[in-house]
């Protein structure tokens, strides 16, 4: 056990989990206690979806080293599938958590596939290229959801693009209705699940980083040519984290949609994905606890802000500019380095 | 003759495209950053000459002039503040500030402006035979085929704007410093030129050329909100990406081509899915040249 406590990336990683689990056991006794505001407690899956959309970003951003500026498209993939199970198995599966856990399974399975799709020609590409391809297959997908109709009735699901031709029977429910997306969601997404959700996406991510594979992902992020020039797959690789990232998305777009009564396409637009950078670049990159407090305290503080009303989201702004002006300043890094030192070799890596 | 409209409405289309994509591509040249804000940049200044015009009642001309000079100022204001202190900064950190600095730029609209809607005045019309009626356009072969003058005055402002910049690089002392910064901003350095001022200089041109193009893009689809410059900017993005980002001839080309694949998949495939399909293309495009129509492929050294 001491052995492991010197290991650094080991200790990291462990401060992380503990830092969740106290997080989830005083968020959840100060609900239980009921001296949570209700505007919060509405706030704690959406919070929990956000943390697994950031630190899954950050394993392409940070451990990868691509910039994705698509990431909402894949929470919208696992939204959309994940929620169309979710109302499909209603009956097959009358248990809320069980369906719950399916419904993120599916949109976690999907966004995978699409990831891998997307994957094929996105990582041929470099630097910003890259980024503006993935944004562009963000756009893509919010328009096919947008005229993306599925009913289901007795013989199945019917699926249909640009307008409605599903042809339902009487019995039949049409699930998702173009530009009004999914209504009607039974809400099962908890705060319990979507704490093991983020548990399990960092046992995850902290398995894949000090494995070999991890060392080969970044390997390539710091030299590509010296990675390949020693053997290593860069397309398998990068793949490889990219499809893992997707695949988390999509389970964290199940879990946000299924908090809600309706979902519609447009949520998940180039914005959403703006902002889960935001967190990532905020959190540090390759820091997962970091990406974690800061997608937590960053979809709480406009809410925070309310009292300002009007003013809030310029407020937001203008702390979003100064702390990137702060940290990147190299005299404040200087002073940092001075006051602390061996901060500058803790805070390389992941 | 309906194909003739669309290739026309749009080569408009992909023109004011173009001029946006001209501010994209120089900041991405010579500072080697994507400016999210640029997008904004518009919107302001397409406010600037809504309120000089309609509710100061200056002439259309000197609503547009001062629209182009606020945004130039606010341009060369945002890369001071925001920017300049991040020269040495990693680019995700300069891609953040510089989408706080859009957030910033829209939040601000939405406070001074407020969300409502604000009907963009037409300027390029004339008093038709009937004086009661206002003629907008013309009309060729009979009717078939009419092109509004905003179509006419859009086209020509971006080709005067392209032949002007592309002089301006090739032949004047400013622009030769321009593609130096560009090429080595070290080296331009050593032969005594001021990078920060040339930096500058290409904000204040690229916020110049996007007074012109919210002038025009308001010209053309009259409806004003704050988040009028979002989508624009970022398919002018795309149009910079599309014809390889840093050309100016690539901007031209990109633009246009993409304002007529818009026009074209609105009216043969889908309203819903044009942008799909515009992406789409974008995408194809990339993957069989991977820096763009026109950009230059930079092999990488071991």
């Amino acid at each position: 056990m001491k052995k492991l406590w010197k290991n650094k990336t080991t200790r990291k990683s462990f401060v992380t989990y503990a830092f969740v689990v106290l997080a989830y056991v005083i968020l959840q006794s100060i609900a239980a206690g009921g001296g949570m505001k209700s505007s919060l407690k509405g706030m704690l899956v959406p919070i929990c979806a956000y943390v697994v959309m950031a630190i899954s970003l950050n394993l392409v951003v940070g451990i990868s080293g691509e910039l994705s500026l698509g990431h909402a498209g894949f929470m919208s993939v696992g939204a959309f599938t994940g929620v169309t199970a979710a109302i499909a198995l209603q009956n097959a599966i009358p248990n809320a958590p069980l369906r719950l856990v399916v419904a993120m399974v599916v949109g976690a399975v999907f966004a995978g596939i699409v990831g891998f799709l997307i994957g094929i020609p996105v990582l041929r590409l470099k630097g910003d290229y890259l980024a503006i391809v993935t944004l562009a297959f963000g756009e893509i997908i919010k328009s096919i959801f947008n005229n993306l109709y599925v009913g289901m009735d007795g013989k199945g699901l019917h699926i249909s693009l640009l307008e409605d031709k599903t042809h339902l029977m009487e019995d039949g429910r049409l699930i998702i209705a173009g530009p009004m997306g999914i209504g009607g969601i039974q809400k099962i997404a908890t705060f319990t699940a979507g704490f093991i959700l983020i548990l399990v996406c960092l046992f995850v991510i902290f398995n894949l980083v000090n494995s070999r594979s991890g060392r080969a992902i970044m390997a390539i992020r710091d030299n590509r040519i010296a990675a390949e020039s020693v053997g290593i797959s860069v397309t398998k690789y990068k793949m490889m984290a990219f499809v893992i990232s997707a695949a988390m998305a999509g389970a964290a777009g199940t879990l946000f949609a299924l908090n809600y009564s309706t979902v519609v396409a447009n949520k998940f637009d180039f914005n959403t994905s703006i902002l889960v950078l935001v967190f990532v670049v905020f959190g540090g990159l390759g820091n997962m606890l970091g990406s974690i407090i800061a997608a937590a305290v960053l979809t709480v503080l406009p809410e925070a802000l309310r009292g300002f009303a009007t003013y809030r989201m310029l407020i937001y702004a203008i702390v979003l500019v100064l702390v990137m002006l702060a940290t990147n300043s190299p005299r404040l890094k200087a002073l940092l380095a001075r006051l602390v030192p061996g901060r500058k070799e803790e805070g390389t890596d992941g | 003759m309906s194909f003739l409209n669309f290739v026309i409405s749009g080569i408009s289309l992909g023109s004011i495209y173009a001029i946006i994509a001209l501010g994209y591509t120089m900041v991405y040249g010579i500072a080697k950053m994507l400016n999210f804000a640029h997008g904004d940049v518009i919107m302001v200044g397409a406010y600037v000459c809504f309120f000089a015009v309609s509710k100061y009642n200056l002439p259309p001309l000197v609503g547009v002039l001062l629209a182009v000079v606020i945004c130039t100022l606010l341009g060369m204001t945002i890369e001071k503040l925001a920017y300049k202190p991040l020269r040495s900064a990693t680019s995700l950190a300069v891609l953040i500030t510089a989408i706080g600095v859009s957030y910033f730029l829209q939040n601000a609209a939405l406070l001074l402006w407020t969300s409502n809607p604000k009907i963009f005045p037409s300027f390029f019309k004339r008093a038709g035979a009937d004086a009661t009626q206002a003629v907008n356009g013309v009309s060729l072969f009979g009717g078939q085929l009419r092109i509004s003058y905003v179509t006419v005055v859009t086209i020509a402002v971006c080709l005067v704007i392209m032949v002007a910049l592309t002089l301006f690089t090739s032949r004047t002392k400013m622009g030769k410093a321009m593609r130096a910064c560009s090429e080595d901003k070290d080296a331009a350095r050593l032969m005594g030129i001021n990078v920060d001022s040339t930096i500058s200089l290409t904000f204040a041109i690229g916020s110049g050329l996007a007074a012109i193009a919210g002038v025009l893009l308001c010209s053309a689809y009259p409806t004003l909100v704050p988040t009028t410059g979002s989508m624009p900017g970022i398919k002018a993005f795309t149009a910079a990406v599309f014809g390889g980002i840093g050309s100016i001839p690539g901007a031209l080309l990109g633009g246009i081509l993409l304002g007529v694949i818009e026009i074209f998949a609105k009216a043969y495939i889908s309203t819903q899915m044009s942008d799909a399909v515009v992406f789409a293309v974008l995408i194809i495009v990339l993957l069989v040249k991977p820096a763009g129509l026109l950009g230059r492929k930079i092999h990488e050294k071991v």
